[in-house]
């Protein structure tokens, strides 16, 4: 039977897999996609034997640091990239949970400084399942449930 | 250009604690050292507070240095809706060090990012409060001789008393400290602590009754049950005189044994403890200024 990939390859770029369906805008918006000028597709709701249904994004031409791709973590932790060159995957990465998150998420206590004034948020990751965050500013915890996305 | 800031009071290392403990003792037996002269020391109490603004400011003028602020936000630019950030920008020209009560948490860590010159955390929110536990802790050093092998007993709130939560951080830098938290389970100390003290192998035990066991404290720590902590005031009712040190309960209690309190007390000192030799905490309050002064001092580093 033939293979249809349901979003297009790409020849150059990077592939990201394994998103949840839920998280895929949320990627889109800590990745910056929406000012991209390089061809972007995506999907969503696709079959997934490990989660169901997933969603995958395709970025032509364009390649992440770690410390950049880790942001998309919080959201998509079981994330997958696939490093495409030539229309060969050249290298395959997976994200992690970096120790500091800057910006991203808001800190859950209304009276901290940065609900309060335009200060980019920071956070020490304590742990990472469940994610639970100290905030640099009010020192508060702000745990997997709570967290709400910029 | 990295200035050195006084913001939780887990910015400072054990030999700093040590340092200000020092200085205190020799502000305090020397009280008026000129080491500010020619220096503009700026208050800037966004919300009001009497006690730690006047405990600060005769620190400062102690030191003989000049001061700069508001005791309250209304009278300042912050009431035409200047935001922080511009506040602690222009007033970090005029100034020499930032002495700084916020309502927002988090609030004097931010302004020590924006800052040129150091800054003091007077209170965020219920957040930090550092010159109060360094007060605390000069307390505990003048009346039981050390910081190590301390007994100290919490009473009262212990989820919500932020002097609470910064005091037990600072004595598990030092050695053998036993906790012992009194209080009602509604404002029982945040699980993230107690962890904390058993990941450390620290020794605590837990009461809800306020009795004799007060008998083996070095230091007992008053703190008070506010009304608005409780979510059904018949809870608060049940509880509110329980929490209540009374002279009689001393009877039997060590001879050096000191309460401590942060004040303003309530209720939960009985006056009639206040002329019990124990009552240490309008001592601990007159400590506060030796304690800023050695704060000052140090982060300046005039000493």
């Amino acid at each position: 039977m033939q293979k249809h990939l349901k979003v297009s390859a790409i020849k150059d770029g990077t592939v990201i897999d394994h998103i949840p369906t839920k998280a895929l805008f949320k990627v889109i918006k800590i990745l910056k996609l929406e000012e991209c000028i390089q061809m972007v597709t995506f999907g969503n709701n696709l079959d997934s034997k490990a989660m169901g249904t997933k969603a995958i994004i395709k970025i032509a031409n364009r390649y992440f640091a770690n410390e950049e791709v880790n942001k998309i973590a919080l959201v998509a932790p079981h994330a997958k990239l696939n490093i495409i060159r030539d229309y060969n995957v050249v290298e395959k990465k997976v994200v992690e949970i970096p120790k500091e998150i800057k910006g991203i998420v808001h800190c859950f206590n209304p009276k901290c400084i940065t609900n309060g004034e335009q200060v980019t948020t920071r956070f020490e990751i304590l742990s990472d399942k469940p994610i639970a965050m100290k905030c640099y500013y009010c020192e508060k915890i702000t745990n997997e449930n709570e967290m709400i996305f910029f | 250009m990295q200035v050195k800031s006084l913001i939780s009071i887990t910015d400072f290392t054990k030999a700093e604690y040590l340092k200000i403990m020092r200085l205190a003792e020799d502000f305090e037996a020397n009280p008026n050292q000129k080491l500010l002269q020619g220096k503009v020391i700026a208050t800037l109490f966004f919300e009001p507070s009497t006690r730690t603004r006047l405990s600060f400011e005769t620190a400062i003028n102690r030191l003989g240095g000049k001061i700069i602020g508001f005791s309250d936000s209304s009278s300042s630019s912050v009431s035409k809706g200047e935001t922080l950030h511009d506040t602690i920008r222009m007033v970090s020209n005029y100034a020499d060090m930032i002495i700084m009560r916020h309502p927002l948490e988090g609030s004097a860590r931010y302004a020590s990012e924006v800052s040129s010159v150091p800054v003091i955390n007077a209170g965020d929110g219920a957040n930090q409060h550092p010159s109060q536990t360094l007060l605390d802790m000069y307390s505990i050093v003048k009346t039981q001789g050390s910081l190590d092998n301390i007994n100290l007993f919490l009473v009262g709130d212990l989820k919500y008393g932020r002097t609470v939560h910064s005091l037990i951080m600072a004595l598990l830098q030092f050695e053998n400290p036993i906790f012992n938290f009194i209080a009602p389970p509604e404002l029982a100390l945040p699980n993230e602590y107690k962890i904390h003290l058993t990941e450390k192998k620290i020794l605590y035990f837990e009461h809800s009754e306020f009795t004799e066991i007060i008998n083996a404290a070095d230091i007992i720590y008053m703190t008070r049950v506010q009304k608005e902590r409780f979510i059904d005031p018949v809870e608060y009712e049940k509880v509110k005189n329980i929490y209540i040190l009374r002279n009689e309960m001393l009877k039997n209690t060590k001879p050096n044994m000191k309460i401590l309190h942060p004040l303003p007390r309530i209720n939960e000192i009985h006056t009639d403890v206040d002329s019990n030799p124990k009552a240490y905490y309008f001592t601990q309050a007159k400590n506060g200024v030796y304690t800023r002064m050695a704060i000052i001092a140090h982060l300046l580093n005039l000493k």
